[in-house]
């Protein structure tokens, strides 16, 4: 039996040649990422590590730094922490640290500058690092001490998962994206169903699937406790890749693969799903959720699950010519400054502007809870967000139902949770 | 090791409701401590001193959510020991792990409720509660990592790399 791609990317980045799951190494990393919430404690534990040696950053172009969660700063203590990424950023000459202006959600950001290409090693000090999975890298969240370490020595250590295979099979539904086949998948498995393992995402469906969607399935498969997604890089990817700038790659042979459990999903049933509070699981399909009649205070559209330009290109063709329920603030949040921009050139932020919504800056804003949008107690949110926690966009008593951007606008106009077929 | 223990056995328990995000603006541990665990439980800093626990035991896929390693610091600055529970979700573990919070992998939390005193060999791998005079085994770490904890942390590890290579060249 051959090494799944995962193996072989691990593999041949350690020492250990002869590997298999379960096994811990130490690899070295191509790149690492820390932002605003988890690069200041992973910047004290570098400095700690390379106190009383000669020892710098073990390479300034690998080291990426987005202080997009709270920025632009909300509050003094926001700053506090966003200059010390900045400071630090200067002292070892970061080449990749990005000021508000330039930054973006990390997990928009990053493949749209042309950061991230298939089979390299990227560690994150964020959990939502599994995005990068849809272009063929290997790439994972970790903590601050491993960022700290990481920064100072190009290592990180891991245990060798196993890998679960997804079919996606049949036929989509309308209005069924890649949000809504990884909330079905979830959804089936568990929160904790691929703990430890990686998603593999396959069969026809996903050949077919575009980038934006791909991303948004990879982005969430930390929601069912997996290491990391991952898609294997074909023409979309190659396409994509060209476009940011990236030509040469490597790429691996997938064939007589060891999967620890194959699981083909029939898509022909797939509705657009939502998930109720307060787990990522909690699913159900949409015409159920819309018989329930749930009425909303607030949309949310953006986030690192679904601030793409593909994403506002179809809020707003369901905004169109239509105006947000009165009693509905709707937030646009276009996940980087130039998915802005395009959002700008194509006429879509005048629709948003027109329908009633107002547009954020790129920052993850409300996603966690941060700023831009928090609820009061009581208040139930739409969301194209991946987590809907307990006190996740606000007070705890408040509720998060997780949906695609398609829903969220349509239950923006009608203000509860509604279907597009409804309009 | 022994402790008390101070039990809350619902299932993924995530790193906002060990922490939550309005609190992730600054990194100093007393202050991730004081609001620890509120959402979950408004109570938790009262009943684990009335308790005098240092052991925390709860349900499966404890830590799930963010890469935030606010979480474990958060619980390690409250006092809180070692970690007991079915399983912990990935981030949760490795961060654990790499600042020197022990946790234990224990499937059957039913053995202990709050209060009851434990008494651990990480050593042969038994936890015997002495509170019910039970012991029970527990299979014990991988080499790999019995090595960062043993330098308390992954911090002291990279150092000792440093340190190695410093003296190699
Ligand atoms: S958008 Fe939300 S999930 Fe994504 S990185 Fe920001 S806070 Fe995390």
């Amino acid at each position: 039996m051959d090494l799944t791609i995962s193996e072989k990317i691990i593999r041949d980045h350690c020492e250990q040649k002869d590997l298999s799951a379960g096994d811990f190494v130490l690899v070295k990393i191509d790149k690492c990422l820390g932002n605003d919430i988890t690069a200041p404690k992973a910047i004290e534990v570098f400095e700690e590590i390379v106190e009383g040696t000669e020892r710098s950053v073990f390479d300034p172009s690998k080291i990426i730094l987005t202080p997009d969660h709270f920025t632009p700063n909300k509050d003094i203590a926001s700053a506090i922490q966003c200059k010390i990424l900045k400071d630090f950023a200067r002292k070892y000459h970061i080449q990749h640290y990005y000021e508000v202006g330039k930054v973006g959600i990390e997990h928009c950001l990053l493949p749209e500058q042309g950061l991230i290409a298939p089979s390299e090693l990227i560690i994150g000090a964020d959990s939502h690092t599994c995005t990068y999975g849809a272009l063929g890298a290997f790439s994972t969240g970790v903590g601050s001490t491993d960022l700290g370490v990481a920064m100072a020595l190009g290592e990180c250590w891991l245990q060798v998962p196993e890998t679960l295979r997804f079919k996606y099979t049949g036929q989509l539904n309308k209005w069924v994206s890649g949000k809504d086949l990884i909330l079905y998948t979830i959804g089936k498995i568990g929160v904790d169903g691929a703990t430890y393992k990686v998603m593999e995402f396959t069969g026809e469906i996903i050949n077919n699937l575009s980038m934006a969607n791909r991303f948004t399935m990879c982005n969430m498969a930390i929601e069912a406790g997996a290491k990391t997604g991952f898609i294997f890089p074909d023409k979309i990817t190659e396409q994509y890749l060209k476009s940011v700038g990236i030509s040469k790659f490597k790429t691996y042979e997938n064939n007589n693969t060891k999967y620890h459990e194959s699981i083909e999903i029939d898509c022909n049933t797939i509705e657009p799903q939502i998930a109720l509070p307060h787990l990522p699981s909690n699913t159900k399909p949409i015409s159920e959720v819309q018989d329930m009649h749930i009425e909303i205070d607030q949309a949310v559209i953006g986030s690192c699950t679904n601030g793409r330009i593909e994403d506002l290109r179809i809020a707003a063709k369901i905004m169109k010519d239509n105006k947000i329920h009165p009693s509905v603030r709707c937030i646009i949040i276009p996940g980087t400054p130039t998915i802005q921009f395009d959002a700008l050139k194509e006429g879509l932020i005048e629709i948003f502007l027109k329908a009633g919504a107002i547009v954020s800056p790129p920052t993850c804003g409300p996603c966690l809870g941060g700023h831009m949008g928090i609820l009061a107690p009581g208040e139930r949110a739409i969301s194209t967000t991946n987590r809907n926690f307990m006190g996740r966009m606000g007070h705890k008593d408040s509720e998060v139902y997780l949906s695609n951007p398609a829903i969220a606008a349509t239950s923006a106009l009608k203000g509860f949770i509604a279907s597009p077929e409804s309009m | 090791m022994k402790g008390k223990v101070i039990k809350y056995p619902q299932e993924n328990i995530n790193t906002d409701l060990i922490i939550p995000a309005r609190y992730l603006v600054d990194i100093n541990p007393q202050f991730l401590a004081e609001h620890c665990m509120e959402d979950l439980d408004m109570e938790f800093h009262k009943n684990k001193n009335n308790l005098q626990a240092t052991i925390l035991v709860s349900g499966s896929n404890f830590g799930c959510g963010s890469s935030r390693e606010q979480a474990p610091i958060a619980l390690k600055a409250t006092g809180i020991e070692l970690i007991i529970a079915p399983s912990f979700a990935r981030i949760f573990f490795r961060n654990a792990i790499n600042i020197g919070l022990p946790i234990l992998q224990f499937s059957d939390i039913d053995a202990f409720n709050s209060g009851d005193l434990l008494d651990i060999d990480f050593g042969k791998g038994v936890i015997e509660n002495i509170t019910t005079s039970k012991s029970y085994s527990f299979s014990k770490f991988p080499a790999f990592l019995q090595k960062i904890i043993k330098v308390h942390g992954l911090i002291n590890f990279a150092r000792e790399q440093i340190a190695n290579s410093e003296e190699g060249s």
